[in-house]
C-alpha cells in the first residue's frame, strides 16, 4: 500500500541528473564482463536458487474434504504425497511403506496458499531504521534494483505466515517509484540465505506503481513526477529507451545468428535489461494501481509499448472495470476491507473481489501487503465470499480457494508447478482443522514439496528466526495457560 | 472461468446511503439466540424474544405476546448480540488518512496540552459511520494520537454512539509511552515518566511559582489534569513493553489514578501485576510479531493468557485508521481461536469497553429497561462469514446501506450489462 516509512524517504536528495550518472557508472568496466549475455537478461539463473526440498517420507491424508484449486471439491477423498509431489487422489488409496498417515475426517485440505504481494524480508520485523530496505526511493526509476538483494531471511514474519498456510510468496519492492525494481518469488522455507528460499524456475516480476505515491515522494522534493500526468510521461520516456535497447539487443542477436564474430553487444544497463526483459515476456509486470481510470491508462501504455500487465495490485477500484480487466486477461490482486487511508483508496468496497471474479473470464486474487494479513488470507477470502454471497453470487468454497491458490500461481507464472492439487504438482499442501473459510479454522499441517514445515500439535520449541532465538521475552516456550 | 451471475431477491435500485434513522424503533424480535453479554453470562438464552417499544427494551422472554400493531421480526434462532465496539480510533475524526485537512486526531502545537479534546472535531456525517453501522458497530471511542510536534499526553477522547448523536460527556485522557514515543520525550522513555511527574506536580500545585517558560502546562491544562487526577476519568496508557508496563503500574499506584493499558503487546508477561492492580488491557489480538523491540514477546495468545490470570480484556485494532473498526469482530474471533473463551471474546468488544470508558449504562449489554443497542446476525457473531441483518443503535434502527453499498450497486449493475470498463 502504503509507502512504508514515509519519514525516511526524505533522507536522500539525489537529482535525476545525479542518478543517471550513477546508473552510467554501473556500466563502466571490463568490456567482456559488462557486455550483455542475452540469456541472462530476465534471469532465472543469476543469483540462482539453492533450494532443494529435503527427502521426505510419503504422506497419505485419508478421507478429507479436498479443495483442489482447480474448482473441484472432493469429499471423503484421500491424497497421497510422495517425493515432493502430489501423486494420487482418490478413495481407499493404499499407503506406501513408511508413509505417514493423517486421518482427514472432518479436516479440509487445500493447496498451499500463495501471497502475490508481500514485503516480508524487505520490511522485516523488527521495523527498525536499519531494516528500511523496501523502497530505493532515490529515483522514480529503479528498475535496476532486485528485491531479493534486500530480503532478510531471519524475518520472523516468514514463520508466522507459514503457520497461516502460506507456502509461496512474492516479495516486492515498495511503491515509492514508478519502476520499483524486480520482485522475487520465494518458497516459504526457512534458510540462512534468500537463495535457499528462491522458488526454482519462477520468473521475476517488475514492480511498477501508479498514482499518489510516486508523485508525492518526488513532487515533495521538487522533482518529477509531481502529477499523475508526470507519472505517465516518465514511464513512457523509459519505455522508449527500453525499446531502443531491445532493438540493439535484437540487432546483436541477428548478427550473432548470422555468424558475425565482430558483433558488439549493447553495454550492460541494469535498468534497461529489466525493461527489455519485460518486453521479451521474461519478467512479469506487477503493477500497484488503485484507481480504475489509472489502470485503463496503464493498459493503453502497455499497448503502446507492446508489453503485458500481468496483474494490478491493490486494485481497489478493479470492480469498476471488471469487464475490461477480464477482456484483457489481467488479474487483479486486492484487499477485502482496506479503504480510506489515502484518497485513491476512498472507493474501496468489500465486494471488490466478488465483482472482479463475477466478470466472465475475471481473475481475482486476494493479497496481503501485510505481515499481519498474510497470516490469515483464508479469512480474507471468507469475508470476500460472504459479501459476494450477500449480493446473490454463487461462491462455493471450491471456487473461493482459487483466489488464494490457482489465480496467484497464474499471476506469478508458476501455475505449472503449484497452486493446485493435480497429479505431478508440487506437494504444497495445507491440512485445516475444518472449513478454512471461517475465523475458527486453523492450519494443522503445512507441507512444502512434501516436507512437513509446520505442525500445530508439535509447534517449534525454538524459533526458526535467529532474531528471536534466546530472547528472554519470547512467547514460544511459555505455556498458554499460566 | 465464466461464472454466472445469480441475482437473488435483490433488485438493485439506486439506493442513496441513508443517515442514521431518527425514529425510535418499536418491534418484537422473535425466537433469537440471545447473547446479552451481561456480567457472568456465558451461555446464550435460546428461543428468546426481545420486545422493543419506542426504542427501549421493555421485555425479554420466551413466547412474548406483543401489543397490537408491533411489527414482528422472526429471527429463526439466529444470534443477537449487543451493538459492537468500534475500538479506539478516528471514526468521524478523519476522512482520508494521508490528507491532513481531513484529519483532526492530533494537535501539533509543540506543547503538552492535556486539555486538547478531540471530540470537538467529531463529524457524525463522516461516510465511515454508515459503513461501520452496517457492520454492527454501534459505539466507538474517539481517541487522540501523539504525533510529531505534540506531546506524550495526546489529549482527551470520548465514547460516541454511531447513531449520529453527539459524543458522550465521559472523557478519558490518552498518554503514549514507550520507544515509539521517544521522539516526544527528548529521546528517552525515562523522560516520559519525568515529564508526567512534572505535569502532575504542576496540576496538583497550580499556584506554584515557576518561571513561565519552565511550565509544561497551560492553566487550562493544569485544570484538566487535576480533574483527572481527582478521578473525572481514566488515563489510557499506550504501552507495550513489559518493563514499561511495570513502570506505568508504579506511576498509577503512586498517583492513585484510574488507568487502562492500551496496546499491551507484552502485557501477558506482567499479567499477575495487572490483575492485582485491577488495570484492564485493550489489545489487538492479531498483534503477534516483534514489530519493534517493545514487542519481542508479542503473541496471538496474549488475550487468553491475560484472561487466565484474571485481567479484564477489551479489544481494539492497533492501527487507528477509519477502516480498522470493520476488523474488530474478526480480531475477537481470532482471540477465541487462540484460547480466549467465546463469551470473553464477545465481552471484549461489547460490555468491557463500555464499562471501562464510562458508558456501561448505554452500550455493551442487552437488558430490560435499556435503550435497544443490538444486532441480529446471519450466523456466528464472531465469525467472518456472518453479517448483520438488523442493527439498532441507541433505540433506533440503522440503515444497512452506506456509500460502499451504493458503489457496489452501481457497478454490479454495470457488470450485469457488461459495461464495467
Amino acid at each position: 500500500m502504503i509507502l512504508h516509512n514515509l519519514n525516511n524517504l526524505n533522507r536522500l536528495f539525489l537529482s535525476t541528473l545525479c542518478c543517471s550518472i550513477l546508473a552510467a557508472c554501473t556500466s563502466i568496466g571490463n568490456h567482456t564482463q559488462s557486455s550483455v549475455n542475452i540469456s541472462l537478461i530476465g534471469s532465472r539463473t543469476l543469483y540462482p536458487s539453492t533450494y532443494v526440498a529435503a527427502v521426505s517420507s510419503p504422506v497419505l491424508i485419508r478421507g478429507a474434504t479436498i479443495l483442489s484449486g482447480t474448482g473441484a471439491r472432493l469429499d471423503n477423498t484421500d491424497i497421497l504425497l510422495s517425493e515432493g509431489k502430489v501423486i494420487a487422489l482418490g478413495r481407499a488409496l493404499l499407503a506406501p511403506v513408511n508413509a505417514r498417515i493423517i486421518e482427514g475426517q472432518s479436516k479440509w485440505v487445500t493447496p498451499g496458499l500463495i501471497d502475490v504481494h508481500s514485503h516480508l524480508g524487505v520490511y522485516p520485523s523488527p521495523g527498525v531504521i536499519a531494516h528500511d530496505d523496501g523502497n530505493e526511493a532515490t529515483s522514480p526509476n529503479t528498475a535496476n534494483v532486485w528485491a531479493e538483494h534486500s530480503v532478510w531471511p531471519q524475518d520472523p514474519g516468514f514463520t508466522t505466515a507459514l503457520e497461516g498456510g502460506i507456502t509461496t510468496l512474492e516479495i516486492l519492492p515498495g511503491s515509492a517509484n514508478l519502476f520499483g525494481g524486480r520482485s522475487v518469488v520465494l518458497k516459504n522455507v526457512h534458510s540462512t540465505t534468500y537463495q535457499g528460499m528462491k522458488f526454482p524456475g519462477a520468473p521475476q516480476g517488475l514492480k511498477m506503481a501508479c498514482g499518489e505515491n510516486p508523485k508525492r515522494v518526488y513532487g515533495s522534493r521538487g522533482i518529477a513526477p509531481s502529477t499523475r500526468m508526470g507519472n505517465v510521461a516518465i514511464w513512457r520516456a523509459q519505455w522508449i529507451e527500453a525499446q531502443e535497447y531491445q532493438r540493439n539487443l535484437q540487432e546483436y542477436e541477428r548478427k550473432v545468428a548470422a555468424g558475425n564474430k565482430d558483433a558488439n553487444p549493447p553495454k550492460r544497463d541494469l535498468k534497461l535489461e529489466t525493461l527489455a526483459a519485460v518486453m521479451r515476456g521474461e519478467i512479469l509486470v506487477q503493477n500497484h494501481c488503485y484507481r480504475a481510470d489509472e489502470m485503463a491508462t496503464v493498459l493503453d501504455m502497455a499497448n503502446e509499448f507492446n508489453y503485458k500487465v500481468t496483474a494490478f495490485h491493490h486494485a481497489v477500484e478493479a470492480y469498476k472495470i471488471s469487464n475490461l480487466l477480464a477482456a484483457q486477461g489481467v488479474c487483479a490482486a486486492m484487499w477485502v476491507d482496506w479503504w480510506g487511508f489515502k484518497m485513491e483508496s476512498y472507493d474501496g468496497i468489500p465486494e471488490n473481489i466478488a465483482l472482479v471474479d463475477a466478470a466472465p473470464g475475471g481473475c481475482a486474487i486476494i493479497h496481503s501487503d501485510s505481515e499481519v494479513g498474510i497470516q490469515r488470507l483464508n479469512q480474507e477470502a471468507a469475508k470476500a465470499m460472504t459479501y459476494g454471497k450477500k449480493m446473490g453470487l454463487t461462491l462455493p468454497p471450491e471456487h473461493v480457494i482459487t483466489w488464494l491458490t490457482a489465480n496467484p500461481a497464474r499471476a506469478l507464472g508458476i501455475s505449472k508447478y503449484t497452486g493446485t492439487l493435480e497429479l505431478g504438482k508440487m506437494a504444497d499442501v495445507v491440512v485445516w482443522s475444518g472449513n478454512p473459510f471461517s475465523v475458527h479454522a486453523l492450519t494443522e499441517q503445512v507441507f512444502i514439496d512434501g516436507v512437513l514445515r509446520f505442525e500445530r500439535s508439535a509447534p517449534h520449541t525454538t524459533p526458526e528466526s535467529d532474531f528471536l532465538l534466546g530472547q528472554p521475552a519470547t512467547a514460544l516456550t511459555t505455556p498458554v495457560t499460566p | 472461468m465464466s461464472r454466472s451471475l445469480i441475482v437473488l431477491c435483490m433488485t438493485v435500485n439506486i439506493v442513496l446511503p441513508l443517515p442514521a434513522l431518527t425514529q425510535n424503533s418499536t418491534l418484537l424480535l422473535r425466537n433469537t439466540t440471545l447473547y446479552t453479554a451481561s456480567r457472568g453470562s456465558i451461555e446464550p438464552l435460546l428461543a428468546t424474544d426481545i420486545l422493543v417499544q419506542d426504542g427501549r427494551i421493555t421485555n425479554i422472554g420466551q413466547k412474548l405476546t406483543p401489543p397490537i400493531g408491533v411489527p414482528i421480526i422472526d429471527a429463526q434462532g439466529r444470534s443477537v448480540t449487543p451493538g459492537l465496539f468500534g475500538g479506539l480510533g478516528r471514526i468521524g475524526l478523519e476522512e482520508i488518512g494521508l490528507e491532513p485537512s481531513t484529519g483532526d486526531y492530533a494537535q501539533r502545537l509543540g506543547q503538552m496540552r492535556p486539555e486538547f479534546d478531540v471530540s470537538l472535531a467529531y463529524n457524525p456525517e463522516s461516510m465511515s459511520l454508515g459503513v461501520h453501522r452496517s457492520n454492527g458497530i454501534t459505539f466507538a471511542m474517539l481517541a487522540p494520537s501523539s504525533e510529531t510536534n505534540s506531546s506524550i499526553i495526546a489529549g482527551l477522547g470520548a465514547p460516541v454512539s454511531l447513531n449520529g448523536s453527539a459524543p458522550s460527556t465521559a472523557r478519558s485522557m490518552f498518554i503514549d509511552l514507550g520507544g515509539d514515543s521517544n521522539h516526544l520525550s527528548g529521546g528517552s522513555r525515562a523522560a516520559q515518566f519525568m515529564l508526567l511527574r512534572q505535569a502532575v506536580i504542576e496540576a496538583r500545585a497550580p499556584n506554584l511559582v515557576m518561571v513561565h517558560d519552565e511550565r509544561l502546562l497551560t492553566p487550562a491544562g493544569r485544570q484538566t489534569l487535576i480533574d483527572f487526577l481527582k478521578g473525572s476519568g481514566p488515563f489510557v496508557f499506550d504501552v507495550d513493553r513489559a518493563s514499561d508496563i511495570r513502570q506505568t503500574i508504579a506511576f498509577v499506584q503512586a498517583e492513585k489514578i484510574s488507568a487502562i493499558i492500551r496496546g499491551g503487546g507484552e502485557a501477558w508477561r506482567v499479567a499477575a501485576e495487572l490483575a492485582a492492580a485491577h488495570i484492564p488491557v485493550i489489545l489487538d489480538p492479531l498483534n503477534n510479531l516483534p514489530a519493534s523491540f517493545d514487542l519481542i514477546g508479542a503473541t496471538l495468545e496474549n488475550a487468553a493468557r491475560l484472561r487466565a490470570a484474571g485481567v479484564t480484556v477489551a479489544i481494539s485494532m492497533r492501527s487507528p485508521g477509519i477502516d480498522e473498526a470493520a476488523r474488530i469482530r474478526q480480531a475477537a474471533g481470532n482471540a477465541v481461536a487462540h484460547g480466549l473463551s467465546w463469551a470473553d471474546g464477545l465481552a471484549a468488544i461489547t460490555r468491557i469497553p463500555a464499562e471501562i470508558f464510562g458508558v456501561a449504562d448505554r452500550f455493551g449489554v442487552i437488558e430490560k429497561g435499556r435503550l435497544a443497542d443490538l444486532v441480529l446476525w446471519s450466523g456466528d457473531p464472531l465469525d467472518v462469514t456472518s453479517l448483520p441483518e438488523l442493527v439498532l443503535a441507541s433505540g433506533k434502527e440503522q440503515s444497512l446501506q452506506s456509500r460502499q453499498t451504493a458503489l457496489r450497486d452501481r457497478y454490479f449493475e454495470r457488470l450485469k450489462q457488461g459495461t464495467a470498463h
